[in-house]
């Protein structure tokens, strides 16, 4: 039951427009504190990043597609893979999930007016902006991070690296890494105090609970990586020795801090997806998810697991045999709480009554996908043979059947299930079926022959291999599975474009959806929702009778929080209405903060100390800006 | 996965460095735990697809086929193949692998093995040495057959992986350790091994070769490998010899029983003894060494070997020589 506006609701919605209405133009964009706008923001840089990070997957395909073949240099090639893994992890994945998805989405399906800190979400954009930026700096004057994106040490140190290359990389890193924990503690904060009355925990959609499971393990994650990248560049820039074994420092330092945060990163990365294909399987299926709490429960320890995992990607580096036991034995439990979320996907599928649309099917897709690189992945959990593979194109396969199969399906099939809500439109559903399978056919051309390739002795990160071994036909089949594979990603984009313009329109509810956000306007007012709505089970707009309450208070004038740019604020665990919250609204310093950060850590990367300095001074007083109440800029 | 199993029995045998070609009890019990896991996987992969496809063929009818719309059996789905039937494959996985196979595939105790050989890696070459014999040697390892070998494996600059996959897992050499791993062939040949794990921009061209010879071929081979170099006979090879040690060439490379005592680059003694040049990447024949000292960045590019802009007849006279060392 979608919103239904009254002459005399009418009235109330006008006013809430003009109290959350926002400035005009490109200056409303950059000042913009609305969750949405700047989700798009996210959006449209991801999808960015992706190209950039899909055309250096293109050229490293094109190299290998047969032996000994010279398109790349070898410098040229090490840039490429370790771009290519740092903007698919840095700057598109985690971006796209929590920043796009998770933005937009996120106080929509909870039936907030907007994230719990608006300002701090738009500087979280703007600093993952700056941070893609100053790494593509890099690539652009040929200085791009080259020990790839693990970087491991001592070939990442300034003895076997000499150039600024890999403090790009540090420091790029350690400023990304202030967004995304901004953002993990605004997602956090957001699902604990701003779920709408009624929406106590066990009523939260699975979605939110993906994203509250990332967002903890993004927190607890992160500072593991900026220590080791701190201390890289301390032993870069200013001859410190953390990971140098000549004045006692241990290069094992670096990966195991690094790993610390790299394992939990990769369910950072998966999470968001499952809750995607939770949200969208409901839908299709036309029945509530099995086993609801044990797959909410799934979330949080697939991420909670996650933590104590990471040796395994250190099987090889000579540990005591009962360490590697050890963390063989965490790695495999993890496949508990994945495989009931699985099955939990699957039976909801069985049981209900599918309907094969576009969004459905991308979520099939990941789930065998998601089969294939998690069953992959049991497999090197076997200490001897991960020992074997390791670091050959066995585990390229495994990481991409998980990462591309499995976290990318569901972000391709929500771009096509939220289409209309955000624009208003529907898109088209043959095409969208043609580039589903053009996509998951590419995708399995691409990957699948990996494994074969790896099992057969190829190593990872070669930028050319000889013709005596047995590779050549296999790597010629996955670049032409690449080149499939990017059609199917732009027949997506295509169709999505064109229905920008030329699509019919969608309604707000085109597809009978289970959460808040198809109750609302397509695309949603600034405001999200004129009615603060209430909640009664996970499948809100499966309950007619509260959106029909919703209506009736809306032409009652009840519950519309009009005198001011507000939003309720409930009780952590039940949602029980707590208080009002006044929300600050647009404002220039975010971007502003953002520009002075990306001065200090560019002039970082440069050694520029007291310029860097300088602009650290500057930040402070774009923060003083930011909190002085008297005037309005 | 039909097509899987099938191409990669097809495949198994061509490659040098297949993990499918074993020729050591390690190697063959990875790869019967590889067979074991793939087949497992099958079955269970195929499981899920199973239910995928009947979810199509029911698309309109709610409720498990035969069984019908009951909950509790939706539920009890997800407890037998999310929680139950991985609880049994996991732990079986977990004591074959990790608690009876592990053992075999761990560093050997070095009282167990009858000989030790140490390998250290290089940005982009492996150096060998057989202690205690004087036999320095690089990109390629002699083992006699039947005989456990402890190879000691360290780095001089960067981290490297040695991996010889039909002889044993790989094992990374790292900066202030020292690692270890046995080498146990049991047939007789030729076996390639790679770095794996990335170490710069020749990461690509770091390969070696493993040779498992009889025990009697072996030792004639190592006693050969314990003494200095052949002095050159020919004019050619007396002037290549000159050149040798009057060039840059010695600064870096050591040939025993001569002034050349650098060790930035792989020792040279018996460099004529050896079939493959600029670890395992060129075969080694007196055109590919000229190629090779001529222009060694065309063949690898970024290597630590510089054109040296030497005359190509005195390229011709140092190959001779290098080739005259057996």
């Amino acid at each position: 039951m979608a919103t239904v506006i009254t002459d005399q609701g009418r009235v109330h919605v006008d006013r809430l427009a003009r109290i959350w209405e926002e400035r005009p133009g490109i200056l409303g964009w950059l000042t913009t504190t609305d969750h949405k706008r700047i989700g798009l923001m996210y959006f449209f840089t991801a999808l960015v990043m992706f190209g950039a990070g899909g055309t250096e997957a293109l050229l490293m395909r094109t190299q290998l597609i047969g032996p000994n073949h010279h398109l790349l240099s070898p410098e040229a090639y090490d840039e490429m893979f370790t771009m290519h893994g740092i903007t698919m992890i840095f700057l598109f994945v985690i971006p796209m999930t929590t920043g796009a998805f998770g933005n937009y989405l996120l106080p929509l399906m909870i039936g907030a007016r907007d994230m719990a800190f608006p300002r701090m979400n738009a500087l979280s954009y703007w600093i993952y902006l700056g941070s893609g930026l100053l790494m593509y700096i890099a690539l652009a004057q040929g200085h791009a991070p080259n020990a790839g994106w693990f970087d491991y040490v001592p070939l990442a140190s300034k003895q076997f690296d000499p150039g600024n290359n890999i403090d790009y990389y540090g420091y790029g890193l350690i400023f990304n890494g202030i967004s995304s924990t901004a953002a993990s503690i605004n997602f956090i904060v957001t699902i604990f105090k701003m779920r709408a009355p009624g929406m106590s925990l066990n009523r939260m959609p699975l979605f939110c609970f993906a994203f509250l499971a990332v967002a903890f393990a993004l927190l607890f994650a992160l500072p593991s990586l900026t220590v080791a990248a701190l201390f890289l560049e301390l032993d870069r820039q200013l001859g410190f020795h953390f990971y140098d074994v000549a004045f006692g420092g241990d290069p094992l330092l670096w990966q195991n801090l690094f790993w610390i945060f790299g394992h939990p990163e990769v369910y950072i990365i998966i999470l968001p997806a499952f809750g995607i294909a939770t949200a969208i399987i409901p839908t299709f299926t036309h029945r509530r998810m099995v086993f609801f709490p044990l797959v909410a429960l799934g979330e949080i320890l697939v991420a909670f697991l996650g933590f104590g995992v990471w040796v395994h990607h250190m099987f090889t580096v000579g540990f005591a045999t009962i360490t590697t036991v050890y963390f063989a034995a965490a790695s495999l439990i993890i496949v508990i709480p994945s495989g009931i979320q699985l099955f939990a996907w699957i039976a909801t599928i069985l049981t209900g009554t599918p309907d094969f649309k576009t969004p459905l099917l991308f979520i099939v897709g990941f789930i065998v996908y998601f089969m294939l690189g998690g069953l992959s992945g049991v497999t090197l959990a076997a200490i001897p043979f991960d020992q074997q593979v390791h670091d050959s194109y066995y585990v390229v396969a495994h990481f991409h059947f998980v990462i591309f199969g499995a976290a990318v399906f569901p972000i391709l099939g929500g771009m096509y299930f939220w289409f209309p809500k955000v624009t208003g439109r529907m898109y088209n559903e043959t095409l969208g079926k043609i580039s589903f399978w053009v996509t998951f056919i590419g995708t399995f051309i691409t990957f699948f022959p990996m494994h074969i390739v790896g099992i057969l002795g190829m190593p990872r990160r070669n930028y050319t291999y000889p013709a005596h071994l047995g590779w050549t036909l296999l790597n010629f089949i996955e670049s032409i599975g690449a080149y499939i594979l990017a059609t199917g990603l732009l027949a997506i984009v295509f169709n999505l474009a064109i229905s920008l313009f030329k699509g019919p329109a969608a309604g707000n509810d085109p597809f009978e959806g289970d959460t808040l956000e198809w109750s609302t306007t397509s695309p949603p007012p600034p405001y999200n929702y004129p009615v603060i709505p209430t909640v009664s089970s996970p499948y809100p707009m499966w309950d007619k009778e509260d959106r029909e309450r919703d209506n009736r208070r809306l032409a009652r004038g009840e519950g519309l929080l009009e005198l001011g740019h507000e939003t309720p604020a409930t009780t952590a665990q039940d949602a029980i209405w707590d208080e009002i919250l006044k929300m600050p609204s647009h404002s220039v310093w975010p971007p502003v903060t953002a520009l002075t950060l990306f001065g200090v850590f560019f002039m970082l990367v440069m050694a520029h100390y007291w310029i860097a300095g300088g602009f650290l001074v500057a930040c402070g007083l774009t923060l003083i800006g930011w909190h002085y109440k008297g005037v309005r800029v | 996965m039909v097509w899987t199993v099938i191409s990669a029995v097809a495949l198994a045998g061509c490659s040098k460095q297949s993990i499918l070609s074993t020729h050591s009890p390690q190697a063959h019990n990875i790869m019967l735990l590889w067979w074991w896991m793939l087949g497992v996987a099958t079955i269970v992969f195929l499981g899920a697809v199973v239910m995928l496809v009947a979810a199509w063929l029911k698309r309109g009818v709610a409720g498990l086929p035969f069984l019908g719309e009951r909950e509790n059996l939706a539920e009890g789905l997800v407890l037998i193949f999310g929680i139950g039937i991985p609880l049994v494959v996991l732990v079986a996985l977990f004591g074959v692998s990790d608690v009876y196979l592990v053992g075999q595939t761990s560093p050997p105790n070095p009282k167990t093995t009858a000989m030790t050989i140490d390998v250290i890696g290089h940005q982009w070459w492996w150096e060998v040495h057989y202690p205690s014999t004087g036999a320095v040697t690089a990109n390629e390892i002699h083992i006699p057959v039947d005989t456990r070998v402890n190879v000691v494996a360290t780095t001089a600059d960067v981290i490297h992986s040695f991996w010889v996959p039909a002889l044993n897992r790989k094992i990374d050499m790292i900066p202030g350790r020292q690692n270890r791993i046995l080498l146990y062939a049991t047939k007789t040949g030729e076996y390639r091994g790679q770095c794996s794990q990335f170490c710069g921009v020749q990461h690509a061209h770091m390969a070696l070769e493993v040779f498992v010879q009889s025990p009697t071929a072996f030792q004639a081979w190592l006693r050969n490998m314990s003494s200095p170099a052949p002095a050159p006979i020919t004019p050619e090879e007396q002037a290549g010899k000159t050149l040798f040690m009057s060039s840059s060439c010695a600064s870096c490379h050591t040939i025993a029983g001569t002034p050349a005592e650098g060790t930035v680059g792989p020792n040279l003694t018996h460099v004529a003894g050896r079939t493959t040049l600029a670890a395992a990447t060129i075969p080694n024949t007196p055109a590919e060494m000229e190629a090779w000292i001529s222009n060694p960045q065309a063949i690898k590019p970024g290597d630590r070997m510089p054109d040296l802009g030497l005359p190509h007849s005195e390229v011709v006279e140092i190959t001779d020589y290098l080739e005259s060392l057996h």
